[in-house]
């Protein structure tokens, strides 16, 4: 038996498999009902604006990680970076606008935190809310769904304060959840947003928590301000930031306790913006902020063991 | 009257790919080794000073290391013959340096002598071995297995006579045969209900005379349906029908894990740091059951195993073997190694211990040899997911103890209850970034120990 060789190793000697890229994997292909509604709303320019956001990503990622003298590894989350970043554009961004968000989502918000699993701020938003601070115009300049015709006509999203509908209220309804009206490229259509979502929570990606209690919030919230609730909830980018970038595992909260807070602190954060500050949308915004608080739930929200008791202190 | 019960794990526990290939055969005898080695720690508790010296010659059964401390069981001699040499010996577990006796065998096998007041495979009057039982004193059973050398066969390796003599202020009303065996890959709980299913009631009612519980339960997976209805005709048999009741449960991992067994069966939850005494429970496992009555009844010290050998072998097999043999012997039974790189492991894919020196030998303890191809592990960054947390059968953080230990706060673990770990192995599994989480719990652990 010499010739054999034998390692050593710690238990558990087997594993399941169920690798990070598998679950990034998993998620782009759920992402991909958005995407493809995005397309067929919005046109060939969206295709050329998600692959520059993807391609972007990546390649950003590549060449980072080679100037840190660290692995490359494709698993999968640079892709979903540039494709969910690219889902929050404006539907006739320029290109190379989208260039310097991707970039900057990779190159700051994640890989200069230390790469997957550190950043605080999930990536893509961060690189949509640079770019909205830089370029106000171009990212708040909508079009309604030109389908494949080249010529858009500009028109404001449903949250806008311009934004007016002829017809009936159900056919709005009807409008905002099949994804016929202005916005980002991917948030329009809810219905093929809770497709991939159901997707992701079947193969257990995401935990319902966050979304669930997250839209729950908003509803609430929109009830208690008079609004009409299930527009609210239909319109703008909540659908896809409650179930695509909220859910974001490195930076939402870890245990089932924190993510209920986590996605009530978004609902609240979002109706606050909605009604009171000078954006139309909050999604972005409010994800970011609660991005900053993870930490501290984490820190503070904590599980229960088994057979956890309070010791007494005088026994 | 039912006998068997039906019940769902309290816990979410993992489904294992199970890999009992050797579930079907029989448990074979391996030979009297020629020699064997025989550790000074086989228990928890103290470890055994020598009672017997270098050049001694030794009969099989015989005591050759005791220790005066409570918490301790004797260790014996597996073979007849003399003790060649003294040896240190690396505690794989604890990483300490163990004494050890080296064996060289007569070929004689010469057994010390002892009573035996029964012999179950020549008759079957069942009654005739009650009354025997009913006639030993309490006192008297608790000093035979103290004197067997008998500790938990589970794993934990806890000596039996402390275990089955809880202080008087904890009323222990129930008594629960352990026969889960939830790890995948072992199979020898499982042979030994089936082939020496009478011994393991009998031993379980030894046990219960010493603890007069009020409900006694057999608990099995219900992986193991053929062991369930052997049991079960058995117990008809037997007539033990009042006295004890078989629960099937469903197969789940860590089922076998003490805490999660008895939360299943009673709903009592043993609280944090606690023992399941607390809870006026007491578990023992099917294999520690059968030396028991070995012990009692046959009058023969724990100086034999059965061990599953399988994995990455020609020809896995459930082998009756003494204890000291070499891993090594046990592996060439099998027909050696199917692969070049191989971990050797003893116990199970998710708790075992990988050694380096297949002359290792078998302790006490030790329930299964398991050769694996080597897998390398590809450590990647934690993303946060929480699966570990999710299915954590204790309700803790694992990830917060691999954050911790990384950066060196191994102070900060213990506020996320690290001792409560039980090391099951379920967060590793699970891992997507395959972080190996266990090997920081127990690194974080014995650093604290050791503070």
């Amino acid at each position: 038996m010499e010739e054999d060789k034998i390692l050593i190793s710690h238990a558990p000697h087997i594993w399941r498999g169920f690798s990070t890229s598998k679950i990034m994997y998993i998620v782009v292909v759920a992402l991909l009902f958005p995407t493809a509604t995005s397309i067929y709303f919005f046109g060939y320019y969206a295709i050329y604006l998600i692959l520059t956001g993807v391609i972007t990503a990546v390649l950003t990622e590549f060449a980072i990680k080679k100037l840190r003298k660290k692995r490359f590894i494709m698993d999968g989350s640079a892709v979903i970076t540039g494709l969910l970043f690219a889902l929050t554009l404006p539907p006739r961004l320029p290109l190379w606008m989208a260039v310097v968000g991707s970039f900057f989502a990779i190159a700051i918000a994640k890989e200069a935190f230390g790469g997957l699993g550190y950043n605080i701020f999930n990536p893509a938003l961060a690189g949509r809310a640079f770019l909205s601070v830089c370029f106000p115009r171009e990212m708040t300049s909508w079009v309604l769904p030109p389908y494949f015709n080249y010529d858009a006509i500009t028109g404001a999203t449903p949250l806008g304060e311009n934004f007016t509908y002829q017809l009936d209220k159900l056919s709005l309804y009807k409008d905002l959840f099949f994804g016929n009206t202005g916005g980002s490229l991917g948030e329009t259509s809810a219905m093929f947003i809770l497709i991939g979502a159901l997707i992701l929570i079947v193969f257990r990606i995401i935990d319902w928590r966050i979304p669930v209690f997250y839209i729950g919030t908003v509803a609430l919230g929109s009830f208690i301000m008079g609004k009409d609730v299930l527009f609210q909830i239909l319109a703008g980018g909540l659908m896809i930031g409650a179930f695509f970038m909220a859910t974001d595992y490195v930076t939402s909260p870890v245990t089932k306790n924190g993510r209920i807070i986590f996605g009530v602190g978004l609902g609240v954060l979002t109706v606050l913006i909605r009604n009171f500050s000078s954006m139309p949308e909050g999604v972005c915004f409010s994800i970011l902020i609660m991005n900053a608080f993870t930490p501290l739930i984490d820190k503070y929200i904590k599980v229960k063991p088994f057979g956890f008791y309070k010791k007494r202190k005088n026994v | 009257m039912k006998i068997t019960l039906k019940k769902k794990s309290a816990f979410k526990g993992l489904s294992l790919p199970e890999n009992k290939i050797t579930a079907e055969k029989s448990i074979e005898v391996l030979p009297v080794p020629e020699k064997v080695i025989i550790p000074l720690q086989q228990s928890i508790g103290a470890p055994c000073e020598f009672i017997v010296n270098r050049g001694d010659m030794v009969k099989t059964g015989q005591k050759i290391a005791d220790s005066k401390s409570y918490v301790s069981a004797p260790i014996h001699s597996s073979i007849s013959g003399k003790i060649s040499k003294i040896i240190k010996l690396i505690n794989p577990v604890t990483s300490n340096v163990m004494d050890a006796a080296l064996i060289e065998s007569d070929g004689k096998d010469l057994w010390v002598e002892s009573k035996k007041l029964f012999d179950i495979r020549e008759s079957e009057d069942f009654p005739r071995l009650k009354e025997i039982i009913n006639d030993i004193e309490k006192k008297e059973i608790l000093q035979k297995i103290r004197e067997a050398g008998i500790v938990g066969l589970g794993g934990a390796t806890f000596p039996t006579h402390v275990k089955l003599n809880p202080p008087p202020d904890k009323k222990i009303d129930t008594l629960i045969l352990n026969g889960c065996e939830c790890e995948p890959f072992i199979t020898s709980d499982h042979r030994i209900m089936l082939e020496k299913g009478k011994e393991v009631l009998m031993g379980l009612y030894i046990i219960s005379r010493v603890l007069s519980p009020e409900n006694i339960y057999i608990a099995v997976e219900d992986n193991k349906e053929d062991a369930i209805s052997y049991l079960e005709k058995l117990i008809v048999n037997m007539n033990f029908g009042r006295l004890f009741k078989i629960i099937s449960l469903k197969s789940r991992y860590p089922m076998g894990a003490e805490k999660m067994l008895i939360k299943t069966i009673t709903g009592r939850t043993v609280p944090m740091g606690g023992l399941p005494m607390d809870v006026g429970v007491i578990v023992s496992n099917v294999a520690t059951s059968k030396s028991v009555y070995d012990a009692v009844i046959e009058g023969k010290p724990l100086i034999e195993k059965v061990v599953t050998v399988t994995g990455n072998v020609v020809n896995p097999k459930n082998l009756q073997v003494r204890v000291g043999a070499v891993i090594g012997s046990l592996i060439e039974k099998c027909g050696r190694f199917r692969s070049k790189v191989n971990n050797i492991i003893i116990g199970g894919p998710m708790m075992g211990i990988s050694i380096v020196d297949i002359n290792f030998p078998v302790t006490k303890g030790a329930n299964c040899v398991l050769v694996k191809e080597s897998r390398i592990q590809d450590e990647q960054n934690c993303i946060n997911c929480g699966r570990c947390v999710n299915i954590c059968p204790m309700n803790l953080m694992p990830l917060a103890y691999v954050k911790n230990t990384r950066k060196g706060n191994y102070r900060t673990c213990k506020e996320y209850y690290i001792d409560n770990c039980i090391e099951c192995g379920s967060c590793a599994y699970v891992c997507p970034a395959n972080i190996p989480i266990v090997g920081y719990i127990k690194t974080c652990k014995s650093i604290l120990a050791k503070k």
